[in-house]
Order: C-alpha cells, then structure tokens, then sequence
C-alpha cells in the first residue's frame, strides 16, 4: 500500500544545455517517467556549476544534488566538464566530511541522445536519497521561512 | 523591481492534461513581481504570441516568463515575438513544464506543483535578468566538406553553383566513396559508376570546388562564420600536379601481392596504384607499407618509367590551414566487421561474402570483370543464400540495434541481377522481415519475388557450415512453415549492418558536434533541422547522421548546402551576448581564468583605479573578447575572486533559482 505522506525528497539537477538538458527533454519526448522530485536547471556547461550552488542547495534544504554533462571528451565547450569532474570530486569529498554523504551527490555523463539513461539515473538517484531519508546537515534553518 | 508577466502554455492538451495549467498561473500571479499571468491554449501560435505582445505594452511588463515546451524548442520564437514590441529578448525565460513535467509525469497534483516550482525558478531568475545586446561577427565565405562520397560531392557541387568556394577533404587518394564501389543502385537498376563519374569530374572542373584527396582534418578552431581548420595532406610520394594519370608506373611496379582496399580485397594492386580508372583526381599513390623503395631504398622502378617525372620519394606529409564560415560532415559509413559472427563462418570460407564484396564481384570493373564466380575455385554458383540482418537490430551485443535501411533493397537487387543474368541460379533470401519503404521499392521487391522467381524464406539462419567438396551447408528455419531448412549453397552473401565510419568520432570531438550512442552524429532537431548539428555552423549531410540510401543522402546532402548557402549569403552574424564578463573593480589580475579558458578569450590589460584616497592605481585586469567568448562559464567557477560572471547565466541568477527551486 503505498504511504500517503510518503518522504518526496528535494533533487536539484543541473544539466547542460548542450547535451544532459537535451538528453532530458529526449525522456520527456519518450515519455519516460522519473520523479516529480527532480528539478532541473540549465546551464550553459557542466563547468558553469560553481561549487557555490551545490553548497546553496544544501543550504536551502536540497535532499540530493545531481550534475550532468556532456560524455567526457563530447563537450560542447571542449574542456569544460573536464574541469566539473575534477572540481565535483574536491566538493564532493569535503561534502562528504562535512556529513554530506557521498550519495546525496552524483555527476553523470548524458548525451543528447540518451533520454533513457536521464530518465534511469534520477530514478536511480531519487531512490538513493530518499532511502538516506531527509538531509539536515548544512540547512541553514534560518533560511526557513 | 521587475514587472514580469507570466503565461503558461496548455500545449493543447500535451500540458493541460496533467498540470493544472489555470492553478499554475493562478499561483504565480502572487509571486512577488509578478504584475500579469494567464493561460492560454497555443502560447506559440500568432494569437498566443500576440496575447504576450500586447500584455508586454499594457501593462508596460520588464520581463516576461513563459511556461511551455522546451526552450530548446521555443525560446528563440519567444524572444522574437518580444523584441518585436520593443522588450530586450533577453528578458525572458522558458520554464520547461511539457519535456521536464507533463511528459514525464502522471500524477496531476504532482504535475501542478512542480510546474508550479519551475515557474518560480524562472520568476526568480527572470528578476535578475538584464538586457543584453547581441554582436556581431563576420562570415567567412567558404565551406568545407569532410568525405568525397557522393553526400560531399552533391554538397559542395550545390555550395559551388551559388558561388561559393567550397574544399573537399577525402582520406582516400579518391573521391567517390562507397558509391563508386557499388555495381547497380536501387530501384532503377541504373550503373552507379554511369551516374556517380560524371559528378566526381565535375568537382575536379568546376573552380569554386578544391578537393584534398588523401588527407585528413586534424584540428578545428572558432566558431560558426569562422572556423580555422588544418588539413593534413598525406605524402601520397607522386606530385599531384606532374601525373597525367597514364597508369604506366602501377603496371611496372614489382610489388604485385597488395591487397586492393577498392575491390575489398578480392584481388591485388601494387605498390603504386590509382584506385580504379575514373579515380578523381587520377593522381598515382604509393602506398607506404608495401613500397620497396621507401621501404629498403631499393627499386626506383616507377620513377624510371614516369615519363612525367611525378615521383618524389623524399615528399612529406604537409599541413594546410585554411578558414571556413561553414563545415559540412559527410563521413558516411563501413559494414561492419564479421568477426564476432561465428556461426556464418566468414574468416573461414572465402565463398561467404559480405554484400558490398559482391557488389565487386559483379562489376565489370571489378576483380573477376563482372561475371560472378565464387572466389575459392573460379567456379560459377548455381546456388546462392542470401541473409539479411546481419548484425542489424541484434540486441545482443554482436551487432547494431538499429536497421540498416538500405539492405533489404540491394539484396533484392542482388537476387533480381542474378536471377537475370544467370537463370540457372538458385537464388534464397532468408529474412527477419522485409522493409521496403521509399518510391517504387515495394514494387522492386515485388518483381524480386513475383517475376525473377527468387525464393525469399522469413527465418533465420542457424549455421553455415563449408564442406571439404567445397559446397556450403546452410541450417535456417522456415518460420511460415515450421521447418528446418538445410541448403546446399555455393555461395553465401551476408547482408552487413553498417556503421558509421571510425573518423567520425574523433571528428565530432574536434568540432564539438553531438554524437548518439552508435556514434551517428545527431540533428539540431530530429525533425525541424535534420540537416544541421546542435553545433551551429556544423551541417550534416548522408550516413554519419544515419542510415540512408542513396536517393535519401543526395537530397539531404542539397539540403545540407541549401542551409551552408543560407549562412554564406548572411553578412553578419549575431554572436551570443550571453557571454562571460568581468568586474574589473574585483579582479585581482590572478590569470585563473585565462588558464581555463578553452578559447584565448581572455587578456590582461593595465587600468587606472582611482582609490578611495583620490591617488590612481594602475592594475592589471581581465577583459574579455565578446567575440570570442563562447559563454561556457568555466572562467566564472576558476575566479577566485567572483569577478568573472556570466550574462544570462549569472552567479545570482542560478543562485535565486536554487532558491526558488529549494523553497518550502
């Protein structure tokens, strides 16, 4: 029986116009069902992603964060999600000292035309963090209204 | 504080259905800013677009906020609309509630209250956005065709006869591609030389077209209107501009045992070779691996008989650069290799061939001058199998999932050619199913089956197994019968998937060009903009963007040129505003971001400051190259400082988005 108050955790994705977002809109063209949990933002590259907005995110509440980008060596800007793998691993690491833990946090690669694996990664995602049940570390409660 | 009108979009029912598309702008219309906010059925439709026009001018709106469709789809038909009324375009936002909420959801109050929150974001965002111009950037007017097959030819002969100066790039020493390979083309039944030569000499006269056969892209920089490519002209050891193309050397040479790549192996060249007799440009080649001369410095036997003096052992590969305002990729396709695929036995029987090998051994200019005689014994084959599907829409990791599209045909071609030259011929087919889509090749099929007679057996083939008397055992089942079928073949044709060809990855990574799984290059829109990359000033034409046959790849290879034209013809280019910039009140001079930045946008220049205490200080500061700057963003994270932001994706404006999207 399902529960009526069911946890819904609070995800954050940020895609990449180029090919994650693409490859989003290709699950929604497929109809491909993942949680109404997932909100996306675009950016321009995975590289935009200032580590600043994932720590915001936590800061405000978020329960997971996602990144996706271009497939290594696809990227739209050459080197840009590169750079998003290597800052991702230095943030991801001092989140998970911090009680972050490291599955509240994940950078995958999506193309343009991988709508299938959009829709299977944030169903896989969503699941991870909402088994790790709701985040407190780092929410700033003052920011609650 | 902005003024901002909010519209959401019912996409007829696509969004209606599952949001709640009246409690959506309902709820937005609270949200701080927010002067207007309504629904409508089409938002993109002439009455939708004017219902935000003439919202924008009576309620004298700053920014404006549309849930839709993806912006990917309609964001730039929104901007239109609202510069049109004098809004700066980019003060508007797309909240993507059709791909990324009513598509994918079912639950409506679910649905509702994402939409909801997508709508907030943008709100958020959009009061954050400010007004941006866009530049612009000069076109340069030349194209570049990557693949001399018959998708480049069509493509550069189109661009050339508008009146532009177009370059062909072949790595073979020959334009002509796999159609020059092939005997007869579907339906029609006419030569693909006869069709196909006349073509490839006029790329050679025509003066707007350059080919650089025997040579290879090796990098691409800029962007669209102005990409610098380098072109590696392979030392192909024969000046190209000394040989007439008189053949002598490739009949004196003594390395005899070369496998000939043009006959796919089925007989031997030399050496020194021209790869067939209408080669453009009929230019000789040594080849490298096999020439003694180069080898050991032993032999010298073709400089000796030129008579043009054309050889020159001591030629070096060279290295061109040349600039383009447009690139057009038409590096086509392979069969793929048979390896994988025991059970048809095709590294063990020479008398098993893949379908583009009989096409060789048809032609009267291939290895056995057009008369079909299996390639063990010489013998004629009275009885023949074909099978379709070989490594097409095979899930299990062996082969492609896709269909090859063009197979089903040229078996029945294959089958019907047979069946007419040689009557006493057996001719099986065994099928999965049998696609004949297009104009006349259902009738082409039927005539296959109806008037030549060739058996065509839905079933698979389970073995195929050569015996010592040098015929070939075929095991299939007959699935409308439900039998096993044992044949006693003489030869074996299998119909290989195709796939794209290996130089198209590494191509894509250069041009920053999208790729799907199977490494076909993807379209900007899968049915509005077939013919164009993601990656603007990129166009596709023929088999790297997915299988097609030849009447298919010649109209997209002239659509592609007729969109090259398009972008030629433009003066200038509006180039992105939503680039990088920099507060130079902030910048500290670090070079963080210079050293991230993929493109050399950034450079330091000295400033005058004047400080709080009236003196001036000369700093070193970034600035920015608008033109240049692509808008990635990876100069905005690298700023240690916060100085470096990026318009239309700024710091504060993702920042109001993670909060709207973190609310509650």
């Amino acid at each position: 029986m399902p529960e009526v108050n069911a946890y819904k955790p609070k995800i954050v994705a940020f895609c990449c116009n180029w090919c994650s977002y693409a490859g989003a809109d290709l699950a929604g063209t497929n109809r491909l069902n993942y949680p109404a949990d997932v909100k996306i933002i675009r950016v321009p590259c995975s590289c935009r992603v200032n580590p600043m907005f994932i720590l915001r995110a936590f800061q405000r509440g978020a329960d997971g964060v996602i990144l996706c980008g271009c497939h290594p060596g696809d990227c739209h800007y050459t080197t840009g999600n590169y750079y998003a793998r290597r800052r991702m691993t230095l943030l991801f690491s001092m989140l998970d000292y911090l009680g972050i833990e490291k599955e509240r946090t994940r950078v995958e690669w999506v193309s343009a035309a991988e709508g299938a694996k959009f829709a299977a990664t944030m169903n896989d995602f969503v699941s991870t963090v909402a088994a790790l049940g709701e985040n407190k570390r780092l929410e700033d409660l003052r920011c609650k209204e | 504080m902005q003024k901002i009108g909010v519209f959401v979009c019912w996409c007829g029912s696509n969004i209606a259905a599952t949001v709640d598309v009246q409690a959506v702008s309902d709820t937005l219309a609270k949200e701080p800013g927010v002067v207007y906010a309504t629904n409508y059925q089409y938002m993109c439709s002439e009455s939708g677009q004017n219902l935000i026009k003439d919202a924008i001018k009576q309620y004298g709106l700053t920014g404006v906020v549309i849930c839709s469709c993806s912006p990917r789809m309609h964001e730039a038909t929104f901007r239109k609309a609202v510069a049109s009324v004098g809004l700066n375009p980019y003060m508007l936002e797309v909240a993507n509630i059709r791909e990324q909420c009513s598509w994918i959801h079912k639950d409506k109050a679910l649905a509702t209250e994402k939409a909801i929150t997508l709508g907030r974001a943008a709100i958020a965002k959009v009061q954050l956005n400010a007004p941006l111009q866009a530049g612009e950037s000069p076109v340069v007017k030349r194209a570049l065709v990557i693949g001399g097959g018959i998708a480049g030819i069509q493509t550069a002969l189109d661009i050339a006869e508008a009146g532009f100066e177009v370059d062909i790039v072949e790595k073979q020493p020959t334009i002509g591609g796999k159609m020059a390979q092939i005997d007869k083309t579907f339906p029609t039944l006419d030569c693909a030389a006869c069709i196909l030569t006349p073509k490839m000499v006029e790329c050679s006269q025509n003066d707007k077209v350059h080919i650089y056969s025997y040579s290879e892209v090796t990098s691409v920089k800029g962007f669209v209107g102005n990409f610098t490519v380098s072109i590696k002209k392979k030392a192909r050891y024969v000046a190209e501009n000394k040989c007439t193309g008189c053949g002598e050397c490739t009949t004196k040479c003594p390395m005899k045992n070369v496998p000939n790549e043009f006959n796919l192996g089925l007989d031997n060249r030399r050496a020194i070779y021209i790869p067939f007799a209408q080669a453009v440009p009929k230019v000789a080649t040594i080849d490298p691996n096999y020439c003694n001369m180069l080898k050991n410095g032993k032999c010298g036997l073709c400089a000796k008989v030129c008579t043009a003096g054309a050889i020159d052992y001591k030629q070096q590969d060279q290295v061109i650069e040349e600039r383009y305002g447009a690139i057009v990729v038409a590096t086509g396709y392979n069969p793929i290799k048979l390896d994988k695929f025991e059970e048809f036995d095709y590294s063990l029987s020479k008398d098993v061939v893949t379908s583009l090998e009989l096409e060789r051994l048809m032609n009267a200019a291939g290895p056995t001058g057009g008369t079909l005689l299996r390639p063990s014994d010489g013998t004629h084959p009275h009885t023949i199998v074909f099978v379709q599907c070989v490594g097409s829409r095979d899930t299990s990791g062996c082969g492609k999932p896709y269909c090859s599209k063009i197979c089903c045909m040229y078996t029945a071609k294959h089958a019907m050619l047979i069946r007419e030259k040689y009557p006493d011929t057996e001719v099986y087919v065994f099928y999965i199913d049998v696609r004949t889509p297009g104009k006349n090749f259902d009738e082409f099929y039927r005539r296959a089956v109806e008037q030549y007679g060739v058996h065509y057996i839905k079933g698979m083939v389970g073995k195929v197994a050569p015996r010592a008397d040098g015929k070939i055992m075929v095991q299939a089942s007959d699935l409308l019968a439900n039998e096993q079928l044992h044949i006693e073949a003489d030869m074996v044709v299998l119909a290989a998937a195709i796939e794209p060809d290996k130089s198209a990855r590494p191509l894509a990574t250069m041009l920053t060009a999208s790729m799907d799984t199977n490494d076909f290059f993807t379209e900007a829109h899968p049915k509005l903009r077939p013919v164009e990359s993601p990656t603007a000033g990129i166009f596709l034409s023929g088999v790297c963007q997915g299988p097609k046959d030849i009447p298919e790849t010649v109209s997209q290879a002239s659509a592609a040129a007729a969109k090259v034209i398009g972008l030629l013809v433009t003066a200038k280019l509006t180039t992105n505003p939503c680039v990088a910039h920099c507060n130079e009140l902030m910048c500290n001079g670090c070079s963080s971001c210079e050293r991230v930045c993929p493109y050399g946008a950034i450079t330091y220049v000295e400033k005058e400051f004047r400080m709080p205490d009236r003196t001036t200080q000369l700093r070193r500061v970034a600035s920015v190259n608008p033109a240049v700057c692509q808008g990635c963003g990876a100069c905005t994270v690298a700023c240690p400082s916060g100085a470096m932001d990026l318009n239309g994706f700024s710091n504060s404006q993702i920042m109001a988005e993670v909060d709207a999207i973190c609310q509650k």
